[in-house]
């Protein structure tokens, strides 16, 4: 049951809450394919914070909520309202709960969204906090894998890119650590997974470190591919050649058994060249479009009736 | 006869004993110390349970819940004893609390319990040997001098 509750982290849901969201999902897709209209949500009121710049994330709650004949409020951009004022989060949120029956939020600081779920009496969806965890995107990655490769269990996921700040990837580690699944880590030394992320998989996923993509293509069932911020490199002569490493073109997608799916949280930048696009294993745009049934399931049964 | 009390008896007041050696400062740091103390201190005294430990004896002073919490960060292994007129009338060894608030400060600086909001930190005990804890808000992990140096 998820009524009335925050979702702060893939933690926080038992595996029959994620299995639940899925069967809810699909029902949401249905009706998205089929035109059906919805009123789930009528007369409820979806707060969107976001103290970070997203395009995808946020437009993908706020078409979810809406196709769900719900309605939504978002705060300005930050720099323009009450935190360039000085206001904490914690009063943002107090008011915020009073105008809306949900409320998500992105921010820049790790653990904003716990803070803000405690200040809150109505659930707070976290959206991503800092460098630490974006659940609902991880319900995605994994609906996708459910959808376009079968099932979970049983295959080969290859993550290769930022593994140190990319909070996609924490998230879905610590998610694949409920499935068998073998996972193969690929990072450049300088952006290797985080080492309490890693002490909470070990052990309980067979995982493969290396800073070498290629001997893992042939045995890779889902190619799980994320974005190298530029921003990260003070040198960017480092990151160029990084990108330049890492980039996945059709050559790569080639060496990938058949049946296998590339994957990537988007937006990307350099890392899949576009020509892989046209190719059969890119799901990636299918990724995202799963973001809204996924995220009208969630939204409903927390806030629904 | 006890041959680490190389000092003269306390009349009332607490002794914390079996400090890992070398980290009796650091204890006497985190205390709230006055005129009224009286201390003596012991660093790398020979111990037959330890090796060489710590001692502090502290004058008319009885701890608080947070000040062993505190201690429990930072010598886990410590023993308390309370003195009342020269005798020891309670002596105990510290509980690893399963959770600190408000006594350590995250290391993380990009953690949301640094950025003025009305929160107190909250960490959790992850491992107690090596002490490891966790912020339950931006999930670190801190153990030994990053522990030290956020108390
Ligand atoms: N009146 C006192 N004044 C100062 N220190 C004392 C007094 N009584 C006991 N202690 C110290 O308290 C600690 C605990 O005492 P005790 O239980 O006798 O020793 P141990 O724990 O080594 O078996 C020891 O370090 C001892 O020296
Ligand atoms: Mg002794
Ligand atoms: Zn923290």
């Amino acid at each position: 049951m998820l009524k009335n509750r925050s979702i702060i982290s893939i933690a926080d849901l038992s595996d029959e809450d994620i299995n639940e969201i899925f069967t809810e999902a699909d029902k949401m897709l249905e009706n998205l394919n089929s035109g059906q209209k919805m009123n789930d949500m009528e007369s409820r009121i979806l707060a969107t914070l976001f103290y970070e710049p997203s395009t995808r994330t946020r437009l993908s709650f706020e078409s979810a909520m809406q196709r769900l004949g719900g309605s939504v409020i978002s705060m300005a951009d930050s720099k323009t309202s009450s935190t360039s004022k000085g206001e904490t989060l914690a009063d943002t949120v107090r008011i915020v709960e009073s105008y809306s029956d949900i409320i998500v939020i992105r921010h820049p600081l790790e653990g904003a969204a716990l803070l803000a779920s405690k200040f809150s009496s109505k659930p707070v969806i976290n959206a991503g906090d800092g460098s630490g965890e974006h659940p609902t995107q991880t319900l995605i990655d994994l609906y996708t894998i459910r959808k376009e490769s079968g099932s979970i269990d049983g295959k080969t996921i290859t993550i290769i890119g930022d593994l140190k700040y990319g909070r996609t990837v924490h998230s879905l580690l610590s998610a694949l650590a409920r499935y068998r699944v073998n996972v193969n880590l690929v990072s450049p030394e300088s952006l290797a997974l985080p080492k309490h992320v890693y002490n909470e998989i070990k052990g309980r996923l067979k995982v493969n470190v290396s800073t070498d993509l290629e001997p893992f293509l042939a045995q890779t069932d889902i190619l799980y591919v994320t974005r190298i911020q530029k921003e990260r490199f003070t040198d960017k002569n480092e990151y160029a050649r990084l990108i330049g490493s890492y980039k996945i073109t059709g050559r790569e997608a080639d060496m990938l058994p058949s049946g296998a799916i590339i994957m990537h949280p988007l937006p990307r930048v350099d890392e899949i060249s576009p020509e892989v696009d046209n190719r059969e294993p890119a799901k990636y745009f299918r990724q995202a479009y799963y973001g809204v049934p996924v995220r009208m399931a969630l939204i409903s049964m927390i806030a629904g009736e | 006869m006890d041959k680490t009390l190389k000092i003269s008896k306390i009349k009332d007041g607490t002794v914390i004993d079996h400090i890992d050696a070398g980290k009796a400062l650091k204890v006497l740091n985190i205390l709230g110390i006055d005129e009224s103390n009286s201390i003596s201190i012991g660093i790398r005294v020979m111990s037959g349970k330890i090796g060489y430990k710590d001692v502090i004896k502290i004058e008319n002073k009885f701890l608080e819940k947070i000040e062993l919490d505190k201690i429990a960060l930072i010598a886990n292994r410590a023993t308390i004893s309370i003195i009342k007129n020269y005798e020891i009338i309670e002596k105990f060894s510290l509980d690893m609390p399963e959770t600190f608030k408000g006594i350590v400060k995250c290391d993380n600086q990009n953690c949301i319990t640094n950025a003025g909001e009305p929160v107190r930190s909250e960490f959790s005990t992850v491992e107690t040997n090596p002490l490891t804890i966790k912020c339950i808000y931006c999930k670190k992990e801190m153990s030994g001098d990053e522990i030290l140096r956020n108390i």
